[in-house]
């Protein structure tokens, strides 16, 4: 039995606040906590079969033109290499999020430094990388390459769709009392998941499995089977568990398929994982952007107009760009606005989604800009967002499904002891150490995407949970078990949740902070029809149903759910798909941001001291796995404010800094013990669980709060990102 | 020689406790000996480069990046992983505490962490100084500031460092000022 839920209409029914078993929400520990702690968790390249072979893949040096030759036959002699793999059919670079097909395949045609153009196979992993480094290719390069987006010869695209204006900006900047008219610029980034890209192929007559790093397994098999050329029913892709994500392992990659095709054509198993450094090459990176943010404000600091404009960059036929003003349109007021958008068609690795595509960069920028406007009107920063909290969405004239800004702002405020900052910038020195406070707003679209998920409630009275969702540290094994604990009365020890596999019903997989609402909400209704069926057994009426530590309670009758079920078990799906509710209401989650640094002024230096965030994202499922997703995103947040900046050489657009050596993430020492407020919300237009996307809330406008505690400390505004020590201390 | 022709060495290593005897490529890392050759994928490979941590393991009781030294190296060596820490239903109290305090989330890094933190923990018993030690000769202290510093060679994009240093402070029975 499937029970269904298409969101068009807001869900009143808070039913779990109905269940009593107490486990929705708690900090509880991760069930598979144990296996990873002890080095027990499988990830992709962990189940080697006797016999596997290994892959390296080898990738273009040129940035555009065309791959004619490779010395096949000298490396296919070397020691132990048994195939160099140069299938027309090996990807040029990742899948999209949620393509469903597969992407370019074209590994003769160059597009961009770093492409794969093939894989070279040997008995070991040794022999392969020797193979792949000592491998010759005959190419033949364009003469003119565009790599740089403000190179005049760029070819600029305006997509129509993106581009949006309500009002007279101009005349608004022209009348407002105060304004601001400012270029940000943001360095491409890399998810840098820890796990690099890595799958294990092996074919059983016509019919593959692949043990993969993957987020979202039911596209990556359509995917797959798409690039192969072969029927989706015949892929299986296993990813119980993956060692991160953000975005980087949304579609199908290069060593995916490339170890597919090996695999076949010899009959041994392939593993191919990529490089660190194949990863920064091959990998979809966020898109450096540069955007110019108009802001014009009344007296009292209220916004009249808003002009956020915003030039990215990709691939020539690559569908994706950064959505830099995804949260523009909906944040703040001002009757006058003004949205653009475009993007430059260079040769560099190709851009794709990294950790909250849009808000990430777009927010922090402009955060920025807000700051800017307090100082020149002399309003508190946190008090010129309270002024501009909109009733309804400005953009679209409908209501908010929740709102949750100001509470952050003022919760954020009081806890953080923002009253003690100084607004005058550089007032506060303790030795060579300038300190300055700043804070940002947070803000990110909420989505829900089709989801299904099965629960079984064994003759045992135990209950599986089963779907192909994934659990990329995000916590869905925890927040899943949770549910089912939940709306079933049993303890948590009594439920075990499978995930990661394709054989599995399909749901959302994990991005854009989708999957656990979405997911959760298929595990919720499948157990809304488990109770049904229970309530027919035990004929009564569901809502005097009570399920608590794996007994049934109706009236003074309390059965053992073992007992109750008589050597039966009971089983369904639920499935929910996004409806209406999308249209009539504007979805969001909200938070905001609290920052002291420290900057150094003799070496320009800047030390994050302390950071508070404070988040709304509906009902939290989990307190400890949400607190440490936000703590997650601010990290990454400090990173883009501070250090992470993708490096092309200006000449073929390479990336330069292809290692972790040279593209700076924070360490341990980079990052203070911050400080997380989760606050109480629901929101009934979202889903019955009345809960939101956290992944990302975390890292949207998160550098903001960093930058301008950089001002407020020096007086030096940073407007082109990351803060290094060179643009503090040359403003010094 | 193997069949190939490549040069290959004959290692005895004693890991975890267990001997063990390794004829392999005398290329391979000790890193892809551990987790190709012997089955213990505890240890992972983050980088390959010796810039990340991910694939740290302990050799005569140091913390060592296993993928920037040779298994042939380490003929004679006692090595420790995360699989000799500690097992489901009985870990160590860095273990523990590692789960409680939420002190990772995918749990890639994780392995590596938690073998660092463990030998870092005797260092600081050691006496042994850190940067931000205060003058490089009094005995260090188990604080926030020594345990981030000297955590930092490992990398964790889940960013869970918070967590890892108060489950380092539990466990170890340090201070959080
Ligand atoms: S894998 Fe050894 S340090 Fe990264
Ligand atoms: S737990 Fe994912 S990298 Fe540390």
């Amino acid at each position: 039995m499937t029970l269904h839920l298409k969101m068009d209409e807001p869900v009143d029914r808070d039913r779990l606040e109905d269940m009593v078993q107490g486990v929705i929400g708690e900090p509880i520990d991760r069930p598979e906590g144990e296996l990873k702690v002890t080095g027990r968790a499988p990830y992709a390249m962990e189940q080697l079969p006797e016999n596997c072979h290994h892959g390296v893949l080898v990738r273009s040096t040129i940035s555009k033109g065309r791959l004619a030759d490779l010395d096949k036959t000298t490396i296919e002699a070397l020691p132990g290499i048994r195939l160099v793999v140069t299938d027309r059919r090996l990807l040029r670079n990742p899948a999209q999020g949620m393509a469903g097909e597969a992407p370019v395949q074209e590994t003769d045609n160059i597009h961009f430094f770093g492409q794969p153009v093939a894989l070279v196979v040997a008995e070991t992993f040794e022999q392969a990388r020797h193979g792949a480094q000592r491998i010759v290719q005959q190419l033949q390069a364009d003469t003119k390459v565009v790599v740089n987006p403000d190179d005049p010869e760029a070819e600029i695209e305006t997509p129509r769709k993106k581009q949006a204006s309500t009002g007279d900006l101009d005349k608004a900047m022209r009348e407002a009392a105060f304004t601001v008219d400012q270029h940000y610029t943001t360095p491409g980034h890399v998810s840098a998941a820890m796990e690099p890209h890595a799958s294990l192929a092996s074919w059983d007559g016509d019919s593959l499995t692949l043990h993969g790093s993957y987020q979202m397994l039911r596209f990556n098999r359509a995917e797959l089977a798409d690039a192969l050329g072969i029927d989706e029913d015949k892929v299986r892709i296993l990813a119980p568990y993956v060692g991160g994500g953000f975005g980087s392992k949304l579609g199908i990659a290069p060593e995916a398929v490339a170890a597919a095709i090996a695999s076949k054509e010899l009959g041994v198993p392939v593993a191919v994982a990529m490089t660190r450094q194949n990863v920064f090459e091959m990998v979809l990176r966020r898109s450096e952007t540069s955007q110019r943010i108009r802001l014009a404000a009344d007296k009292e600091g209220r916004l009249i107009g808003i002009g956020h404009e915003a030039l990215v960059s990709n691939l020539p036929d690559e569908s994706f760009s950064e959505p830099v003003t995804q949260a523009t349109p909906f944040l703040y007021r001002g009757e006058n606005r003004l949205i653009g958008h475009r993007i430059a068609r260079i040769h560099r690795t190709p851009a794709g989604s990294v950790r909250a595509p849009g808000e990430a960069v777009g927010l922090t920028a402009l955060e920025i800009a807000l700051d800017e406007l307090a100082e020149v009107s002399g309003i508190d920063p946190v008090e010129l967002r309270l002024r501009n909290i909109p009733e309804e969405d400005p953009s679209q004239g409908i209501p908010f499904s929740s709102h949750t800004l100001a509470e952050a702002l003022t919760t954020g405020a009081e806890r953080f002891g923002w009253e003690s900052r100084d607004p005058k910038p550089g007032t506060v020195r303790e030795g060579e150490w300038m300190i300055g406070l700043g804070m940002a707003s947070a803000a990110r679209v909420n989505m829900l995407i089709e989801s299904k998920a099965r629960v079984t409630l064994t003759s045992e009275g135990r209950a599986v949970v089963e779907t192909d969702m994934t659990d990329i540290g995000t916590g869905t094994y925890a927040v899943l078990s949770q549910l089912a604990a939940e709306m079933l009365g049993l303890p948590m020890t009594e439920v075990e949740t499978r995930l990661g596999d394709t054989g599995l019903p399909p749901a959302s997989g994990s991005g854009g902070s989708f999957g656990a609402a979405s997911n959760g909400t298929a595990v919720f209704l499948a157990c809304e029809e488990i109770r049904r069926q229970i309530c027919e057994k035990l004929t009564c009426e569901p809502d005097d149903l009570t399920l608590k530590d794996g007994h049934a309670i109706v009236g003074n009758r309390r059965v053992p759910l073992a007992e109750m079920l008589d050597g039966a078990e009971l089983s369904a799906e639920g499935h929910t798909e996004p409806g209406d509710a999308e249209d009539k209401v504007r979805q969001a989650t909200y938070g905001s941001y609290f920052a002291e640094v420290a900057v150094n002024a003799v070496t320009g230096e800047t030390r994050v001291r302390r950071m508070l965030g404070v988040f709304a994202a509906g009902r939290i499922l989990n307190a400890k796995t949400a607190r440490s997703q936000c703590l997650g995103g601010m990290t990454f947040g400090i990173g883009m404010a501070l250090t992470e900046e993708l490096l092309h050489d200006k000449r073929d657009g390479h990336i330069v800094n292809r290692d972790f050596a040279e593209y700076h993430l924070p360490v341990n020492a980079d990052v203070p013990q911050i400080d997380i407020v989760l606050l109480e919300e629901r929101d009934r237009w979202a889903n019955p669980l009345q809960a939101k996307g956290i992944g990302e809330l975390g890292i949207c406008g998160a550098a903001a709060a960093v930058v301008n505690a950089v001002h407020n400390a020096t007086g030096v505004r940073v407007r082109d990102l990351p803060a290094t020590l060179d643009k503090v201390i040359g403003g010094l | 020689m193997n069949a190939a022709g490549n040069p290959t060495a004959q290692t005895q290593l004693a890991i975890n406790g267990r001997d063990y005897r390794l004829d392999a490529d005398t290329r391979t890392t000790l890193l892809d000996a551990l987790r190709t050759h012997l089955g213990l994928t505890g240890s992972k490979k983050g980088c390959d480069h010796g810039q990340c941590g991910a694939c740290t393991v302990l050799v005569n009781g140091r913390r060592v990046n296993s993928c920037l030294t040779l298994a042939c190296m380490h003929d004679g060596d006692e090595i420790v992983t995360i699989e000799g820490l500690g097992k489901p239903g009985q870990l160590s109290p860095l273990q523990e505490a590692f789960v409680r305090h939420d002190g990772f989330q995918c749990g890639y890094c994780t392995p590596g962490q938690i073998c660092s933190a463990t030998a870092m923990i005797e260092e600081i018993a050691a006496g042994w100084p850190s940067h931000v030690t205060d003058d490089g000769t009094g005995k260090p202290q188990l604080t926030v500031e020594e345990i981030s510093e000297r955590m930092s060679g490992n990398l964790c994009r889940c960013a869970a460092y918070p967590n890892i240093v108060d489950a380092i402070l539990e466990a170890a029975g340090g201070k959080r000022a």
